[in-house]
This record gives C-alpha cells, sequence and structure tokens, in this order.
C-alpha cells in the first residue's frame, strides 16, 4: 500500500504531455487513477515518472456534431452515466459506465484511463466493441482513429504507443430504430464483470435489420457474437427468437480463450453467458422499438 | 426526561465524531520522533528459512534498524495462548513472534524494519534477503488430521492442537440404533476473514529513564494487552499503559494480541524511541485472524412423528498455523455446548478435533462458535422436516424447550436463563405472513419461479460469563467486569469501565443505565473507557458481554450511589432513612415528595462536605466489581426469503423478517442497528464471503477485489421484531444482542436456498452460495435424476 519512489509531472496540454512521454522514457500517464495508483501502491509496477493528464480541460466532456458523438478521455464514468445525449443516442454506454464500482470510483475513473489499461473485466470495452467506436489517438504524426478490435490487443495491452496519448472515442448516434442496452453479472466484491455483454439492434416493423452482440469478461480482450447476430438479422423479433439466438454465444467462444477464477469457472461462465446476452437484446430490442 | 431515557431510542453519541472524521484512531496519533515499523511476512505457507540478509536494509536511506528472530530471542517471549482448553489433550506449539528458523503461514513474521518513514521502511522491506526452503503445506482440517499429512510442529503429531468431546444425557449409540429416522449432512463452515474497517496498528512509546512505556493498541480489550504483554515483553504491568483510542470495529479479530504487537513494544523499548505499526489492508487480510473454518459431519436421530432422541457429530476446526490468543475456546466451549439448541435433545454427543494448518490464524469471529452451532442444529432440523415430510415450523415446535422463566437445563451441562422459543417463532410467522409466503411460494413454482423459505431458531450463550467457569473451562483469565461511577460537584458524573467498546453504542447505552438508575439525564454522564490508567481493570469487549456484564456493574454502582444518596439526603431534610424514598432522582420524606433533594443536590453536598451525615465519608463515587452468576441466553426467529434463478444459480434476498429477543431494551436504536449488522455479517457467510488458500498455502482472496463483503444494494429491507424476556439473574434483565444476528442469519438464508432448489432434488451446496455453486448442484441433481 505503499508506492515506490516516482517523479510527478503535470501537463498543461496534450502536446505537453506528449513531450514528457518523450522525455521520460519510463513513464506513465495518469488520468483518474483508478486504475493505475492501485497498481502502484502493490507495487506490481514502479515507473520513473507518471504523467499526469487530468487537467487538461479539452480531454473531457461529450458532444455530437449530429451524428457523430465524441467523448473526451478524461471525461468521467459519472458524467457519462449521466449524459442524456448518451442515454437517448448510445444507451450501452451510460448504462454500463453506471454499474462500474461505486459512487467514488465513478466520480474519480475516466473513460479513457479506463479502455487504456484493457482490464478484460471492465465494463467499457465490450460496449465501446459493439457500438462501433473510434479510439482517438494523438502521436507525433498528428490524430489517428483506431476500432475497438485494433485498438484492444488482449490482456492489458492496447494499440496506444509509447509515445501516444488517447485523446477521445467517437461513437455514431444510434438511428433511427435503432438502439443499444448493456447487461452484467458483476463480481460480488469486485464489481468488474464476470460476464458483460453488449447489445445494439436496429428493427424495422418489427424485423431485426441488424445486430452487434459483444462479450467481455470471460474473454481477454472483447468478442463479437457472430453467430447470435446471424440468428437474429432478417429475422422478425420475438422473445422466443432472442432467447434462442443468445444461446448461440457458446459459438463465439474458444475454449482455450476463456478466463475463471476462484468465483466463476470459465466454463460456467460459457454455460451462462446466453441469459446476459438475452438480457442485453431484450432491453435493447425493447430500446428500438 | 430521565429514567424515561432508559429504553428509549436516542442518538449515539458516538456519531458525530465518527461520521465527521474527527474521531482519532491508533494510527492517526503523532508523537515527536516516532520511528515508523514494517514487517516482513513469510511469502510461502511452509518454508524453512536458511538464512536472512539484513545488511542492505540496514544500509537504507532512513532506515534505523532491522531485526529478526535472533534479536528478538529472550527480549520477547512467544505470543500466548491464553484458553487452556481443559481434557482435550492441548498442544501449544510455540508462535514466535519472528519467526526462528521455520514459517508456517503466508504472513509470519520473518524480520522487522524500524525507519524515520513509512516509505522508507518498506522500501527497505524489499532489500531484505530471505532463503527460503519451501515445504509441503496443508491448508484443510480435515486434510490436516489425515495419514501423511506435511507436519506443522515437530513436537506435535499429527498436527492436533486437541480433541475435545462433550457427551450429555442417554447413550448416543442406543438412541441413533432405535430411532426411526436418521438425517445426516456434511458442512463445510468456509473460513471467514473479518475485515474491521480499521487495519490493525500498535504505536509503543517506551521511556527509557522511567522504564514506563504506552502502548496504543487497535484492540477490543486493552486490560488483557496489559496483562499479556507484560508477561511477553517483559514492562511491568504497573509501567505499563495500554491505550485503545478509536477502534474501528473488531468482530472478534482484535481480542487476540499479537506478535506484531510485541514486536513494536520490543522495537520502542530497543530504540528509546516511539515506534508505529500500521499494518496494510493487504496484510490485514493475511495476518489478521480469521474465523470459522470447520468441516462438520452431523446426524441427527428422531422418531417418525419427528421427535428428536440424538445428536451426534465430528468437527474438524482448523486453527491455522498457531494458537491465537482465545481460539481453542471457540470451536469446543461457545460450539460444542450450544448444541441443543432451543430443542430438547435428550442425547447429545460431539468429538472437535483442533487441527494446525498452513494458513493464518483463526479466532473469535462474531459469534464465535455459536453461528456454527446454531448452522448445524438448524440444518439438521430442516433436513428432519424434509425426510418426514414435515413443514419445518412444526418440527421446531415437536421439538422447542417448552417456555421458562428461571433456568433451564439442557443435557451439554449449561442452565439457559430465560426462554419463550414458540413465542418468537409465533411473532415472526405472524410478521412474516408465514401461511402467505408458503401459498406464494406454491403459486410461483407452478409458473417455473423458485422461491424459498428458510427458518433459523436460535439460542445463543452470551454475556461471559461466571469467573468461577471461566477457570474450570481453562480460560485463563476473570470474566467479571467493573465500573466507577463518580459524580463531580455540579452533578455532572463520569463512569469509567474496564470493558472497552469499539463500535456498539455503550457510550450512549451506558449513559441511558445511569439515567435509569440516577434520575440523571444521559447528557450529564460521560462514559471512559480504553485507557489502563484511568479506568478499572476489566476483560474486554467481546462475546456480546459487555451491557450483559459490565451494564451491570455500573447498575450495580449506580445503586450503592443511591444508598449513600439516601442517607445524606435523609441528614439534610432531618428525618430518618427508614422513612426515605427516592423517585426519578429526588430523595424525600415519605408523602413528602415536594419537600425533596435531588442528587444533584446531594452530589454538590458530598463534593463539599460541608454537612454531611456522621461516619459518611466524603464524595459521592462507587465501584462495583460485577461477576455473574450464570451466562446470558438471548433467542429468536428468523426467516429470509429468496428466489434463484435455476438457469445462472443466481441468489436473490428477496425478504428478511427477524425477531430477536435481548430482554429489555436500553436504547431499541442501536438493538435494531446491532441486529442489522449482525444479520448481513451472517448473510455474507451465507451468500458471498469465502477466504481461499490453494494447495500451496497462497491466499487466493487477499485483497477486497477478491472477497465479497456485503454491500447495501444486494439486500432487501430487513424487518427487525423483538420480544422481552429478561433474564432472571440479571440486574437489568438485560441480555447480549452484538452477536443474535449472526447466529441466527447464515442459516436461515441457506435454508432458504434449499427450500427453493428443492424442487430439483439437491442435497447440499457449500458456501457461500455462489451463483456457480447454485447452478451446479442444479445440473448435478438433474444429471443424476
Amino acid at each position: 500500500m505503499f508506492a515506490p519512489e516516482f517523479d510527478y509531472y503535470r501537463a498543461g496540454s496534450v502536446a505537453e504531455a506528449r513531450e514528457l512521454l518523450d522525455a521520460h522514457p519510463d513513464s506513465t500517464v495518469l488520468a483518474g487513477g483508478h486504475s493505475l495508483i492501485p497498481i502502484l501502491k502493490l507495487r506490481l509496477a514502479a515507473p520513473a515518472a507518471l504523467i499526469d493528464i487530468g487537467r487538461i480541460d479539452a480531454l473531457r466532456g461529450i458532444a455530437s456534431d449530429g451524428s457523430t458523438i465524441r467523448i473526451g478521455a478524461l471525461t468521467t464514468h459519472a458524467e457519462i452515466a449521466a449524459s442524456d445525449l448518451l442515454k437517448g443516442k448510445a444507451a450501452a454506454l451510460p448504462e454500463a459506465a453506471g454499474q462500474i464500482g461505486d459512487p467514488a470510483v465513478r466520480n474519480r475513473g475516466t473513460i479513457g484511463g479506463n479502455v487504456a489499461h484493457a482490464d478484460p473485466a471492465s465494463d467499457l470495452p465490450a460496449v465501446l466493441a459493439c457500438l462501433g467506436a473510434a479510439f482517438v489517438i494523438e502521436g507525433a504524426d498528428g490524430e489517428r482513429r483506431v476500432s475497438a478490435p485494433d485498438f484492444f490487443q488482449g490482456l492489458m495491452t492496447t494499440a496506444v504507443g509509447e509515445d501516444e496519448i488517447l485523446t477521445g472515442v467517437e461513437l455514431s448516434e444510434a438511428g433511427d430504430g435503432e438502439a443499444s442496452a448493456y447487461s452484467k453479472f458483476a463480481h460480488p466484491a469486485s464489481r468488474y464483470a464476470v460476464i458483460g455483454t453488449a447489445a445494439k439492434v436496429g428493427l424495422s416493423d418489427g424485423v431485426c435489420t441488424s445486430a452487434r452482440v459483444v462479450v467481455g469478461g470471460l474473454v481477454p480482450a472483447p468478442v463479437r457474437a457472430g453467430a447470435v447476430e446471424q440468428a437474429l438479422v432478417g429475422q422478425a423479433v420475438t422473445t422466443e427468437l432472442i432467447a434462442e439466438a443468445s444461446r448461440k454465444v457458446g459459438d463465439s467462444l474458444d475454449d482455450d480463450d476463456l478466463l475463471g477464477d476462484v468465483y466463476a469457472s470459465a466454463g460456467y461462465r460459457k454455460a451462462s453467458a446466453h441469459a446476459w446476452v438475452r438480457g442485453a437484446l431484450s432491453a435493447a430490442v425493447a430500446r428500438a422499438g | 426526561m430521565s429514567a424515561s431515557t432508559f429504553g428509549s431510542g436516542i442518538r449515539r453519541r458516538e456519531d458525530p465524531r465518527l461520521i465527521t472524521g474527527s474521531a482519532s484512531y491508533t494510527d492517526d496519533i503523532v508523537l515527536p520522533g516516532m520511528l515508523h515499523a514494517a514487517m516482513l511476512r513469510s511469502p510461502y505457507a511452509h518454508a524453512r528459512i536458511e538464512s536472512i540478509d539484513t545488511a542492505a536494509a540496514a544500509a537504507a536511506s532512513g532506515v534505523v534498524a532491522v531485526y529478526t528472530g535472533t534479536d528478538t530471542e529472550g527480549e520477547i517471549a512467544p505470543a500466548p495462548c491464553a484458553w487452556l482448553l481443559p481434557d482435550s489433550g492441548l498442544k501449544i506449539a510455540d508462535y514466535h513472534c519472528i519467526a526462528k528458523d521455520t514459517v508456517r503461514y503466508v504472513g509470519d513474521i520473518v524480520a522487522v524494519v524500524v525507519a524515520e518513514s513509512r516509505y522508507e521502511a518498506y522500501d527497505a522491506l524489499d532489500l531484505i534477503e530471505v532463503d527460503y526452503d519451501p515445504l509441503d503445506a496443508v491448508v484443510e482440517p480435515k486434510q490436516s488430521a489425515a495419514e501423511g499429512a506435511p507436519q506443522l510442529h515437530d513436537e506435535i503429531e499429527g498436527n492436533q492442537a486437541f480433541h475435545w468431546t462433550v457427551t450429555g444425557g442417554g447413550d448416543i449409540g442406543e438412541a441413533f440404533e432405535n430411532a426411526d429416522v436418521v438425517v445426516k449432512e456434511t458442512i463445510v463452515q468456509q473460513r471467514l476473514i473479518p475485515n474491521a474497517m480499521e487495519t490493525r496498528a500498535a504505536l509503543a512509546s517506551y521511556t527509557p529513564a522511567t522504564g514506563e512505556l504506552t502502548l496504543w493498541n487497535t484492540t477490543q480489550n486493552p486490560h488483557i494487552v496489559r496483562f499479556l504483554c507484560s508477561l511477553v515483553a517483559g514492562v511491568p504491568e504497573d509501567r505499563l499503559r495500554v491505550i485503545a483510542p478509536e477502534v474501528g470495529g473488531g468482530f472478534g479479530s482484535k481480542i487476540a494480541v499479537y506478535p506484531a504487537d510485541f514486536v513494536t513494544v520490543f522495537c520502542s523499548k530497543k530504540l528509546g524511541a516511539p515506534v508505529k505499526w500500521a499494518e496494510t489492508r493487504s496484510e490485514n487480510y493475511q495476518a489478521t485472524t480469521h474465523g470459522r473454518d470447520h468441516v462438520q459431519e452431523i446426524e441427527l436421530a428422531a422418531t417418525k412423528d419427528g421427535k428428536i432422541v440424538g445428536l451426534r457429530a465430528t468437527v474438524w476446526a482448523g486453527m491455522g498455523a498457531y494458537l491465537s490468543t482465545a481460539a481453542p475456546g471457540i470451536p469446543t466451549i461457545l460450539h460444542g455446548l450450544m448444541l441443543s439448541g432451543v430443542y430438547d435433545i435428550p442425547a447429545i454427543h460431539e468429538d472437535v478435533y483442533g487441527l494446525y494448518t498452513n494458513t493464518t490464524p483463526v479466532e473469535a469471529y462474531r459469534g464465535a462458535g455459536r453461528p456454527e452451532a446454531t448452522f448445524m442444529v438448524e440444518r439438521l432440523v430442516d433436513l428432519l422436516a424434509a425426510e418426514i415430510g414435515l413443514d419445518p415450523v412444526e418440527v421446531r415446535r415437536r421439538n422447542f424447550i417448552p417456555k421458562f422463566d428461571d433456568g433451564h437445563d439442557v443435557v451439554t451441562g449449561l442452565t439457559y436463563d430465560s426462554g419463550n422459543y414458540d413465542g418468537a417463532l409465533a411473532k415472526l410467522l405472524d410478521k412474516a405472513g408465514y401461511d402467505q409466503l408458503r401459498a406464494e411460494q406454491a403459486a410461483a413454482r407452478e409458473q417455473g419461479r423458485h422461491i424459498g423459505l428458510g427458518l433459523s431458531t436460535y439460542v445463543e450463550i452470551c454475556g461471559l460469563g461466571p469467573s468461577q467457569v471461566a477457570g474450570a473451562i481453562g480460560f485463563q483469565g476473570g470474566l467479571w467486569e467493573s465500573a466507577i461511577l463518580r459524580f463531580h460537584p455540579s452533578g455532572k458524573v463520569h463512569v469509567m469501565i474496564g470493558a472497552s467498546p469499539h463500535g456498539q453504542g455503550e457510550e450512549t447505552t451506558f449513559a441511558q443505565i445511569v439515567a435509569g438508575e440516577l434520575g440523571v439525564s444521559p447528557d450529564d454522564v460521560k462514559v471512559i473507557h480504553g485507557d489502563t490508567d484511568n479506568t478499572p481493570m476489566g476483560w474486554g469487549t467481546y462475546g456480546s458481554r459487555t451491557t450483559a456484564v459490565g451494564g451491570a456493574a455500573l447498575a450495580l454502582a449506580a445503586r450503592k450511589i443511591r444508598d449513600k444518596a439516601k442517607v445524606i439526603a435523609a441528614h439534610l431534610l432531618e428525618a430518618a432513612v427508614e422513612d426515605m424514598e427516592y423517585d426519578d432522582g429526588k430523595f424525600f420524606v415519605k408523602g413528602s415528595p415536594d419537600s425533596s433533594k435531588t442528587i444533584q443536590d446531594i452530589a454538590l453536598m458530598a463534593n463539599v462536605a460541608w454537612n454531611m451525615p456522621e461516619g459518611v465519608e466524603a464524595g459521592l463515587e462507587a465501584t462495583s466489581f460485577y461477576d455473574p452468576p450464570n451466562f446470558v441466553f438471548p433467542y429468536g426467529a428468523h426467516l429470509a426469503v429468496v428466489e434463484i434463478d435455476p438457469e445462472t444459480g443466481h441468489v436473490t434476498l428477496v425478504r428478511y423478517v427477524a425477531v430477536d429477543d435481548c430482554g429489555p431494551q436500553i436504547n431499541p436504536v442501536i438493538v435494531e442497528g446491532q441486529v442489522h449488522g449482525g444479520i448481513v455479517q451472517g448473510i455474507g457467510q451465507a451468500l458471498w464471503e469465502e477466504g481461499v488458500y490453494d494447495e500451496d498455502g497462497q491466499l487466493l482472496t487477499g485483497t477486497m477485489l477478491d472477497y465479497a463483503l456485503p454491500r447495501a444494494d444486494r439486500l432487501p429491507n430487513i424487518e427487525v421484531h423483538s420480544t422481552v424476556t429478561p433474564s432472571p439473574h440479571h440486574p437489568l434483565g438485560v441480555k447480549g444482542i452484538g452477536e443474535a444476528g449472526t447466529i441466527a442469519s447464515t442459516a436461515a438464508v441457506y435454508n432458504a436456498v434449499i427450500d427453493a432448489l428443492q424442487p430439483f432434488g439437491v442435497e447440499g451446496v457449500n458456501m457461500p452460495l455462489t451463483p456457480e455453486r447454485v447452478w451446479r448442484s442444479i445440473q448435478e441433481a438433474q444429471g443424476r435424476n
């Protein structure tokens, strides 16, 4: 519970943060601190320097140009959970953010820090993958945008390079007849997702026109449940269809990849994941209809 | 205003300082020149220490000293076990405060660093090089007893710390042979980790010039700490002052006196400077005592009509690597003697094997032995009900001990004080609407929903206890309590008590006792505790004994004051003492209540002593030592209602209804708070909590990310009711309430889940009832059928 010694720098801008990162090879970016500080206190990491980007106001906030929503990397889970814009146009995201940890965590933890940490049991990777988010990364050559499958490279590993900073996340607004939802089995202690599923569906006259289902928590990086999606698209959506389609989630899960622990084994997680898929799909369909 | 405050739910005076963060805990105390200690703890569950190199640590920035077991040899004795369980073959392994040549659990202290700052102390820990030779470990008590198990202590064969038995009533073998029905089960009372909000800490300050040492310590019993510390660390009791400042919960884990406390004292003595040690939360998980950890094989014999004829059990109790201060008494005296529960059971036999394992030592944990006993009995009664096809209510009623007001003997040798068990159950069924709930359960099953109802009717032993009994059962101390009640000239009161409340609310309820006895406002009474230099001797706050024993001492002190005040009042009113009457803080001559002396008038006169009766000493102060004639036996009936989702195994606690009887309630709001907290801790065992070691003895649930404590958002509103049956032998009639909820609730929730699973044919599931365990039990039952 006592962090090893490190130097601390506070950046006033993204450019300055990048300069500091460049100047201090063994450094780590500090945002809300909810992933990094516990790791330091447990002495699981010992960076020589922390570059604090927490007060760069330009990285905070949620805005839309009418089709694309941009969420600054420093936007807190609480701000996301409370956003009417997101509730209307990307409902799965505030729904997930509102289930992270507890109020103290949500008031400090940020979307950028969360996804840059890439804990598989975290809620947001699956949601952002489902919503087709683009991750905006700033580096020496300017901004680049990376999709979720390319961003989440595995356990605690992302596409953000050593001298780069994740500045925000972009989402498309849900169109007419589209909606999303998140359904989660929370670990009773950590509140991380034992199983987390995000679903986005499009409906037209009761027929499913599009479906994207992403599972997190039990896999090292978010996994699209293609078999579930295929079972839905083009079909008239009923409770029975959702249940039946949800059961196909196992087809998309590779047994060798499944995560298990002392609380919930990989086998159990796989066997019961369909219930959470069904929960997310049912909620998304209800919203879309 | 005054007398009526006894029994009213006035607010806890403790709360403002606690909820505003202005309370001062051990780690908040800063002394000039204070140094900081950090303990190097073993990462292995079982290993020989081949060598320790402390040179780099000793040379590190800010480091003042590094000590190992070689340095403490002859300076501090092993940490003592103070419950010498008789007739059990008790074998106490030396618990060296710093391990000498072998470590026996992850967390055993190997060295201590003392540095100018805490960060420097922790940095230096990383520089100590220890060469370990790992040995095989054993973590589970029944496996520890098995042939060929790794042996922890050379001198203790088979890892067996003790073998204790209780036998009572008729011949147990005959009872089982002649029974119509026998039901059996194996229960794992999983290891629990207490998780007091404040982790443990000690601050020792030695003054070489006087040889005096003050120890601030997170403890439930500062007088015991002083007594044991004087014996272990060689500071004479008259030079040793132990202060328990604000203590942030204990639940039993702050009864023990720990190696780290003695090591901190050693460091301060050695260095002649104040030394503080405060554990981290991770250290707390590893090194502060755990609770429960039993494997229980239990069986019940009965007639076909559901009348119990015998109960038999074998328990393997994991004690950890060493015996903690009070540990041997927990799975034996506080457990086996309660196996009759609320029932008339004519024959009982239990064997309890205490086993050393390569785990953190186990101690009392809220309920301490009684939850494990209640669970056994309440499971067996439900199994019997299922076996013979009767409602669990009916089987309980056929076996209840009938209502009694003044003593009932059970075959384990205890005499319960008073009880009306069917009365509590009847109230519970009425408040909960039991028949309606059963109808709803049946209707839900028709719709494919799975609701379960679980009962737990319990009695517990608390208010420990008669000191003569303490001696007979090997407890190396007394179990009385004391109080000094002192009136100041202005009529304000100080109460000094030997017990040491740490969140239970006695600063409030003890003021209410004084108010009830002497008619003062509780606001005029300050309750002082937790400092051995300014409180009388007492044995501490645990086992729901503070009000039951210390409260009695205070009431008797108040009555002594009243007697003396009456003599002074008679003198001032120029009347004969025998003509005096007392009512609500006023003394007057019979028939003349208008001409009276208040207790405050008398306090002033006694303190100035201008006009005292002949032969009466100045001052208005009384001391009382109360040694109870018997234990007290609170009881009650609880009901849990759960719904399970068979598809995922998730359990939702839908309703919880409790009826508890702790006798007259001094403050019903505080009683309700204790009931709430107790119930929630018991629910935690049923549904969420489990300390898990892997086979190498590594603690897998060593952080709050892994160990699931109860959270408010997963609990229903707890419905609390009560009945009132005074204890016949207690001056105020009161019994304890601190642990009752925990003792009852684990079994209620467990029974409810098994009831919900009944359509699937599930027989038993280990706790905690995680979704996976419940789901697997259904899968396995469906596989069988």
